[in-house]
């Protein structure tokens, strides 16, 4: 079935085809002719942002709430070097994304027109793959294998480049989805001699650590039910990277924590001392793993992960097994049934005896303040206040983010939303709206700092506009927190403008917005006002004053290996200031 | 300055383990769509991603297909030469990468345009052991030659070394193509 149009209808027909109910975007010259077309349906939802950087973070958050793929429409010029950053956080985070970029008329490309920049030049590096279209024959095929690859194999970004000449130009469209335009289809079936000694492995295990990141998430929900059937069928111990949070439940009996450089004391020390890693869709990581040559040394390590250049990366492994999570996993459960392995039940009950020892240690443990709001006292208190909401939570990037990691609880996948590899400062209030529009009804949380949170500030404007009732719950300290703590820990305490002397009032900003405003200064009152902020049906913006020099523990310095965390309770001002050696201070 | 800083060491962002270890050099042959870009992708993984680049070329050589055959000389640690294969076999455009040092003997040759200038009896030396190595005169004045010559690289290497007392003006190289010995495609 092929129809003649112009190629604006064909971009517009394509979102139609793949099943796209809302994208985000910015108009502008090069996009006219696109916009033109979506003016005159109403198949496609657009949500008007006000910085391009917030449609990306946008269509991440509707993608990484939903599973499916989001899309995002900008102009040339600006509107494409603003998607930069969103690009790059979706690649880093493996987010399938489709950018829409408008481009200069061909034959003005390469001449220094107005608003021209090289696209897919600029591009090229932040994501999986993109494409300038030249001719409107090649528009159909690369509209919908942009949708393909984005979403096939390890998810990712891609950019459609489309010059405006090519969006005036009439040609023959055909729905090509799912139809393989190119070579490009990675392997998703794990190879079984691997998997069978991966199994193997496992069943003499002695200690034991399942280690599981956004891969599993990525791979969709039966992936995260057959993860949690292996924790029942091997009784496991579990710990999850940032990315993978939700997978198993946090209130699953196996659960351990997160693991890492703001992780739990059990569960890195469980990685530390065990004796079989499995690594299911995650990537060893520098958060992660601490100095590489002191990492797990004891261990025979598995690991499980779609993409080939993950293995070996930073970490030798023993079994790499290249697969889809799903599809490896539905294998492996079946071997371990039909295997019917007898483990070692006494090197298990010391294991487990070991770990309750470490979680003995308590080290999410912290100064409870009757005058101040201590920021872990913040999160714990909205995590009980929310639990009996449909609740999907974002972040913005530092402390407040690790706080949200530790003292939050998550029970399901695709609930928690956060830039875990680019650390992107101002993610998580458009990703809340874009979350908030994938999911109307839900109670969508921006945790939020306040340093970060002024820098995407301006989407609460498109967060009113289409009545998204997101809340936004900032930690105020009235610093960058996470910089002032790492100034205590390499600098000496020299607190290098990471200080804002001059904070807006959140509650005016709120209200000047057209959204509502509270806030807390007391511990007595946080409860009251965390109860009137999810009552509201409106944008919320919620000015949570905290105790300001509150560092966030556990923490493993840089240059330190897992065995070597520093814990809250027991550290002084001087064991911060000395903490980190030469080498570490290099790290970042 | 603090003892953070130790003269001539370099720290490469997260190993603290970085002492030496010991590099290969492997030639890989990597067949890709040819369109628009795709030589960027490949330079830019490189560059990107901290990788060396000893020799590169590339030509389409399959025109019907649209392929082109990209042939790489890079060196790193076995680890790195790893990374490097399957950060290059997981992009869009490649079809294939084949590791030639490692999939069997392969041949591999070079090709040099060597200009060199002078007269008398330097210039009758350069045309002498032009010969020995099997170089071809394709210019000549009454005070230059151009010099062409195939071989391994470190054929060309020692060629060009030789030339330089001999009045060597400037080299062109082609850079290394590779291909699989035997009946079997690479």
């Amino acid at each position: 079935m092929t129809r003649e149009m112009t190629g604006a209808e064909m971009v517009v027909q394509a979102l139609i085809d793949q099943g796209v109910e809302h994208i985000f975007g910015y108009p502008g010259g090069a996009v006219l002719p696109i916009y033109d077309e979506l003016f005159q349906q109403d198949k496609v939802q657009h949500i008007l942002v006000r910085h391009e950087q917030g449609a990306g973070h946008a269509a991440e958050g509707y993608a990484r709430s939903t599973g499916k793929v989001g899309v995002a429409l900008v102009t040339s010029g600006p509107g494409a070097t603003n998607m930069v950053t969103p690009l790059t956080d979706a690649l880093m985070d493996s987010i399938p994304m489709v950018c829409i970029t408008g481009q200069v008329p061909t034959h003005l490309i390469g001449n220094d027109a107005f608003q021209e920049c090289d696209t897919v030049g600029i591009t090229r590096p932040c994501t999986k793959h993109n494409w300038l279209v030249k001719r409107i024959e090649d528009l159909p095929r690369i509209l919908h294998e942009a949708f393909r690859i984005a979403e096939t194999g390890r998810p990712g970004p891609v950019v459609v480049d489309i010059p405006k000449d090519i969006q005036f130009k009439s040609g023959l469209y055909e729905n090509l989805k799912g139809a393989r335009q190119t070579q490009y289809q990675p392997r998703v079936e794990g190879d079984e001699r691997a998997m069978r000694e991966a199994v193997r492995l496992m069943a003499g295990a002695k200690k034991p650590i399942l280690y599981t990141g956004g891969g599993v998430i990525n791979s969709g929900p039966e992936a995260t039910r057959l993860l949690r059937e292996l924790v029942e069928l091997t009784g496991f111990p579990i710990t999850s990277t940032l990315m993978g949070l939700g997978a198993y439940p946090a209130t699953g009996k196996n659960w351990l924590g997160m693991l890492g450089m703001h992780g739990t004391y059990e569960a890195n020390l469980a990685m530390h001392d065990c004796d079989v890693m499995v690594c299911i869709g995650a990537r060893f990581d520098d958060r992660i793993t601490g100095r590489t040559d002191a990492f797990s040394p004891n261990s025979k390590k598995i690991h499980i992960d779609i993409d080939p250049s993950s293995i070996n990366k930073n970490i030798r492994v023993d079994v790499p097994i290249i697969g889809d999570v799903a599809r490896v996993l539905a294998a492996m459960v079946a071997m371990w049934k039909e295997a019917k392995p007898v483990r070692d039940a006494a090197a298990h009950a010391a294991w487990w005896g070991e770990i309750d020892r470490w979680r003995a240690k308590k080290c999410l443990a912290y100064r409870k303040n009757r005058d101040v709001i201590m920021p872990q006292y913040a999160i714990e208190r909205l995590y009980q206040l929310t639990r009996k909401h449909d609740t999907y939570i974002t972040t913005e990037v530092g402390q407040h983010q690790m706080w949200a990691a530790q003292y939050f609880g998550f029970d399901e996948p695709n609930r928690w939303l956060t830039s875990g590899g680019l650390g992107t400062m101002g993610y998580g209030l458009p990703a809340a709206l874009g979350v908030q529009i994938a999911h109307p009804d839900s109670l969508v949380i921006d945790i939020a700092g306040d340093a970060s949170v002024q820098m995407t500030i301006q989407e609460l404007s498109s967060a009113v506009q289409y009545e998204a009732p997101i809340k936004i719950f900032i930690l105020n300290n009235q610093y960058m927190g996470m910089v002032r703590q790492w100034q205590q820990l390499l600098h000496g305490n020299r607190l290098s403008h990471s200080y804002t002397e001059a904070m807006p009032d959140f509650v005016k900003l709120a209200e000047a917005y057209g959204g509502v405003g509270i806030r807390a200064d007391r511990p007595d009152e946080l409860d009251d006002k965390i109860e009137e902020m999810i009552a509201v049906r409106k944008p919320v913006l919620f000015d949570c004053r905290v105790a300001s020099l509150a560092n966030c523990f556990p923490m493993i310095p840089s240059g330190k290996a897992h065995n070597e965390m520093l814990l809250g309770e027991e550290v002084s001002d001087d064991d911060i200031g000395q903490a980190i050696g030469a080498e570490g201070k290099m790290l970042v | 300055m603090n003892a953070m800083t130790t003269p001539g060491q370099s720290h490469s962002a997260y190993f603290l383990d970085d002492a030496p270890k010991t590099t290969e050099r492997h030639t890989l042959s990597v067949l890709v769509d040819n369109e628009p870009g795709v030589l960027a992708r490949v330079i830019g993984l490189f560059s990107g991603r901290g990788y060396n680049i000893d020799s590169l070329t590339v030509s389409e050589t399959e025109h019907e297909k649209h392929l082109s055959r990209i042939t790489i000389v890079t060196t790193g640690t076995p680890m790195v030469i790893t990374q490097i294969k399957n950060q290059l076999d997981r992009m869009v455009p490649v079809h294939r990468v084949i590791d030639l040092t490692v999939s069997g003997p392969a041949l591999e040759r070079e090709l040099a345009l060597i200009k060199v200038r002078g007269t008398g009896e330097m210039r009758v030396e350069a045309l002498r052991l032009a010969e020995a190595f099997n170089a071809r005169v394709m210019d000549a004045t009454t005070e230059s030659f151009i010099f062409e010559i195939t071989g391994k690289g470190d054929k060309i290497d020692q060629f060009v070394t030789i030339m330089v007392p001999l009045g060597l003006v400037e080299v062109s190289r082609t850079g290394v193509a590779a291909i699989r010995r035997g009946p079997e495609r690479t």
